[in-house]
């Protein structure tokens, strides 16, 4: 079984700190990480090829340093890593990134499922999974809570899908691309002897003259949308604190919360 | 400070500290509280490769030594002392094997150790022999092919836990500490039972069980070095071990005070934070010099070790007395600065001070070790 | 397409520096250079600049060749979840917005209707302010299904052409509208907060938040048509009912290859549990580590049921395993805006934060003063839950009578 994970290098976001002066985001110093919910893919990669045997591959776009995190999952068992680096990406958005990605993709040869996490938690945009779905005309499952059943036979997968008020069963032919969430798994730490492969590892790296993409797709000429301003959200108003016996203080609540509440 | 660690070193210490800030810090307060063996923890660990960091590469091992052992046991026990016990504990049953096993007794214990599908323990100490070590009473009667052992060890650590158990017996009770030997027995063994499960003060996290033996039946194989060099085999296995309980007090230690500085920083009395106090302040300066004199002491000893040096008992006797001392000193410290909040059980440093406590008192006493050095010291001087 | 700085322009003043939310520039001998490989050339540092020192440099085709063929795109289109033939609020506040932005460009507000025999539901858009529904009523398109729903919407958008469609940021609707948006080449903006319109240039404004809430991003869609967002619950108001307005249902229908789905939908699962769904909750009381044990949530839930809200959770209860994953609120569960959001014996983790710091009141309740989320909380009882909880709970059935 060939699965692909494609990961992305973000931000640490709990570490991002406003300086109260400036009004800005204090970006020095916060580590990136791998987006969270990647590891969640990475990790379900891992148990299939445990599973059914076969390679995973994982993926990223970004700058020369995601390199880190793609080691980082080689260090958790993934097979192979691949850096999708340009300049020619720069100011992507999630058209132009899941463009990209899909041409990596077609690069890699023959697969069988393509993992993303749910969303990235820099973005939060949830767009470039069903992104890549779409440009590689392959059926998708987004919120994928489990896996219910692979059968490499007859090449599909059945798989509970996370909804608002439940979750769907839905089934796919392979191959497919699947958006996982957290409750999916729990995933591994790496082990000693994986963080050594991982540091030898060799990273593929391909550009955009490795894959057949339209030039005038690619980065900002890609990307219909464009960041005209950003601004830091007006800080919440100093909130009251209540005093009183458990009795005083559920009575002044209930009176401040009424009008909200009825 | 840096202490030059190399790339494998800092692989080892990042990995431990993330499993202990990830998978340990949440729990060790239930495991704590509940005085249950975490088996979820030792999962990880064994899945990190973390046993294997002091056992030879043909061994399954990775190829390091007791540096290695130091700077993972101090990770995890700054998130709990007790915790980090199932390995340091383990490394401390697997030494004698390592030191005077045979190739045949490697191959058979070793692999399983070093990957954590079995844990170890060392069994020495008895009612009637703590410090004494030579007045053990356990006696191994050849009969054969085999050893029949008779007697009861005490508060083994990992004890019930562990599959592997090495245990010094006497087979001449007349020789004393000479007429030692050291075994290596499986749990199951038909004659080898558990006593109940001590209720400790602190470490709660760590399994400390009697091991009762009667007329339990092993193969001779089970020897480990020769009738009679069961003494050396402990205290050879105390030399290398001693590291590795300093290294745990460094980290309770270090684990105390990195809470409590967080703590200091919020708490404000007199409308400022505690931590602008000068009283603190030097507190907090003290305690920092302290743990890191010892943790430059202990990876001293621990390359020492790791470079094969011979006369190594003074000096690891010097880093567990002074790492121990210390941390004891420190976490009463860091209770201190934590006011009343620190002697409630619902903050988490009164557990450090607990478990410290124990750092002083096993694998030696500091009385022992102050022993063991002035009498090396003596020893030297009169040459 | 590349940004630059200008040397003689740049006074090395820092100003682009701090800005930079990328933390990509760097003065260098008294100038700012820039860190190619980390810009996502945003711009905030060009508006930022005093001095005029740093610029875009675009050349693109299609810059020069779209804007002509924009004019042809009109009207706001608002996409009409339905689950079960019933229309999800947060289409109506949708419509709500799409009324106002339809106004201000002088366009017609059209209602999208997938699914089967939901022709009442479309008159309900038209009561909701819609002057014309397109419906395409078929049992293929019951219950949402990735690529049926896509092809559909691509096939209505290339044949009606509109300037904007606007979508509910819901799970049926990231999912939707994200490979409608690569089919059709369209620009796309998730979880917008905020929409206006641009007179001037007849641009729709997006606004989201971004990096957890920490920073806003304004979007624009400049040379590509239709300009499509995707809208978080609870943020726009809803459309009031006028029974007497009018409007249009144009019904249409595809072929068989156009509803036709790779993927199969085997079963719908309701959680009985999950009795209010949480993102469309008014009210939500949330339980943390501070509950001790599983059992105390009843607590929450005895809270929630006196106020009709929904039970949320914070990562440490969920992966304790007191409750389901579906009611973990923050960074890796849910995002919830809702009007009164009430945390009791939650510290208040970042991560929590993010989930639910945009609820209009939020209310803490924890044992420890220095509880971060007391810094969020518009009110805050410094107490204990277990004695504070259930008298609150009899309070509330009071006033309320429930």
């Amino acid at each position: 079984m060939n699965i692909i994970v494609c990961i992305k290098q973000v931000p640490d976001t709990t570490e991002v700190r406003i300086d109260p002066e400036t009004n800005t985001l204090i970006r020095s110093g916060v580590a990136c990480i791998v987006n969270p919910f990647d590891m969640y893919a990475v990790e379900e990669a891992i148990r299939l090829k445990e599973k059914f045997g076969g390679k995973v591959t994982v993926i990223t776009m970004g700058p020369p340093q995601a390199e880190e995190a793609l080691r980082e999952t080689i260090s958790l068992g993934a097979d192979e890593a691949v850096l999708i680096s340009d300049r020619a990406f720069a100011g992507s958005d999630t058209w132009a990134t899941s463009y990209t990605l899909s041409g990596a993709i077609r690069t890699l040869g023959d697969y069988d499922v393509i993992i993303c996490g749910k969303q990235a938690i820099d973005g939060d945009t949830a767009q470039v999974g069903p992104g890549i779905s779409a440009h590689l005309d392959i059926p998708q499952i987004t919120y994928v809570k489990k896996i219910e059943e692979v059968d490499m036979e007859k090449k599909y997968m059945r798989a509970e899908r996370m909804t608002e008020e439940g979750y769907e069963i839905v089934e796919s032919p392979l191959p497919c691309l699947i958006t996982v969430v957290k409750e999916i798994n729990e995933p591994r730490l790496p082990s000693l002897k994986g963080k050594m492969r991982a540091k030898k590892a060799e990273i593929k790296k391909i550009g955009a003259k490795d894959m057949d993409l339209d030039p005038g797709l690619l980065g900002l000429n890609g990307s219909p949308t464009k960041v005209v301003k950003i601004f830091t959200p007006a800080p919440r108003e100093k909130g009251q604190v209540i005093e009183g016996d458990p009795k005083e203080i559920s009575e002044k609540l209930v009176e401040l919360l009424k009008s909200d509440i009825l | 400070m840096d202490y030059l660690l190399t790339e494998e070193q800092i692989m080892i210490r990042d990995l431990a500290r993330q499993i202990a800030k990830e998978k340990i810090k949440p729990v060790a307060a239930k495991y704590d509280a509940e005085g249950i063996f975490p088996w979820d923890i030792v999962k990880i660990l064994s899945e990190s490769d973390l046993f294997g960091i002091y056992i030879e590469e043909k061994y399954g091992g990775t190829g390091g030594g007791s540096m290695e052992l130091v700077l993972a046991t101090e990770e995890l026990s700054k998130a709990c002392g007790g915790i980090s016990l199932a390995l340091a504990a383990t490394a401390l049953g697997t030494y004698p094997i390592i030191l005077f096993g045979t190739e045949e007794q490697k191959m058979k214990y070793l692999p399983d150790l070093a990957k954590g599908k079995k844990l170890a323990a060392f069994a020495l100490t008895e009612a009637g022999a703590g410090s004494d070590a030579g007045a053990v009473a356990t006696t191994a009667t050849k009969k054969g092919d085999h050893y029949i052992l008779n007697g009861t060890k005490q508060w083994i650590t990992n004890g019930g836990e562990a599959e592997v158990y090495t245990v010094v017996a006497s087979v001449d009770r007349t020789k004393g500490a000479r007429g030692a030997a050291c075994f290596i027995v499986e749990k199951g063994t038909p004659g080898f039972e558990f006593g109940k499960k001590e209720d400790k003060m602190g470490i709660r996290a760590s399994a400390t069980r009697e091991l009762v033996f009667t007329d339990c039946k092993i193969p001779k194989e089970n020897l480990l070095g020769k009738e009679g060099a069961g003494f050396i085999v402990a205290m050879k296995t105390f030399d290398q071990s001693r590291p590795g309980v300093a290294s745990q007090a460094l980290g309770i230690a270090q684990g105390a005070l990195d809470l409590t500085v967080e703590y200091v920083k919020e708490r404000k009395q007199f409308g400022k934070t505690i931590s602008s106090f000068q009283g603190v302040q030097f507190m907090l300066a003290d305690m920092a010099t302290q743990i890191e004199a010892a943790r430059a002491l202990i990876y001293a000893t621990a390359r020492m070790l790791d470079s094969g040096a011979k006369k190594i008992s003074k000096d690891s006797a010097i880093a567990k007395l002074f790492a121990s001392d210390m941390a004891m000193k420190v976490t009463t410290d860091c209770v201190q600065l934590f006011g009343g909040y620190g002697y409630m059980r619902d903050y988490p440093i009164e557990k450090y001070m607990r478990d410290a406590k124990i750092t002083q008192i096993y694998e030696g006493t500091n009385q022992i070790q102050r022993s063991v050095i002035a009498s090396n010291l003596i020893k030297e001087k009169s040459k | 397409m590349s940004i630059r700085v200008i040397d003689e322009k740049c006074g090395g003043c820092k100003l682009c520096v701090k800005t930079c939310p990328f933390g990509c520039i760097e003065v260098v001998n008294k100038k700012a250079v820039i860190d190619l490989d980390k810009c996502n050339l945003c711009g905030a540092c060009i508006e930022s600049c005093k001095f005029d020192a740093i610029v875009l440099t675009k050349i693109s085709p299609s810059d020069i060749d779209f804007p002509k063929k924009l004019e042809q795109y009109k009207d706001v289109w608002v996409f009409c979840e339905q689950r079960n033939g019933i229309i999800q609020s947060v289409a109506h506040e949708l419509l709500g917005k799409g009324r106002e932005l339809a106004d201000t460009l002088g366009v017609d507000l059209c209602g999208i209707l997938l699914g089967e025999d939901v022709k009442g539901e479309a008159q309900n858009i038209i009561h909701r302010g819609a002057n014309k529904v397109y419906l395409v009523d078929s049992p293929k398109l019951k219950h949402y299904q990735s690529e049926p729903y896509s092809k559909v919407l691509m096939k209505l958008i290339k044949e009606y052409k509109p300037e904007i469609v606007l979508c509910g940021a819901t799970s049926v609707g990231r999912s939707l509208i994200s490979r409608v948006a690569i089919g059709i080449h369209a620009g796309l903006t998730a979880d917008c907060t905020g929409l206006e319109i641009d007179k001037e240039n007849r641009l729709l404004l997006q606004t989201r938040p971004a990096f957890g809430g920490n920073i806003m991003a304004t979007i624009i869609c400049p040379n590509h048509r239709p300009q499509m967002s995707t809208v978080r619950h609870k943020v726009m108001k809803e459309a009031q009912v006028n029974n007497h307005h009018k409007g249009k249902v144009i019904e249409v229908n595809y072929g068989d290859d156009v509803y036709s789905s790779r993927t199969k939908l085997l079963d719908i699962v309701e959680e009985i549990e999950e009795t209010v769904n949480l993102t469309e909750a008014d009210i939500i009381v949330s339980g943390g580590r501070g509950l001790q044990k599983p059992e105390n949530f009843y607590l929450i839930e005895g809270l929630a049921k006196a106020l009709g809200g929904a039970v949320g959770a914070s990562r440490a209860a969920v992966d304790a395993g007191w409750k389901t994953y579906s009611h973990q609120v923050g960074q890796t569960g849910k995002t919830v805006c809702p009007k009164v959001y009430i945390a009791c014996g939650i510290s208040g983790q970042i991560q929590h934060l993010v989930g639910m710091q945009s609820s209009d009141v939020i209310v803490a309740i924890n044992k420890d003063p220095h509880a971060p989320i007391f810094n969020v909380a518009t009110y805050g009882i410094v107490g204990d839950l277990f004695e504070i909880l259930p008298e609150l709970t009899k309070k509330f059935k009071e006033v309320l009578k429930r």
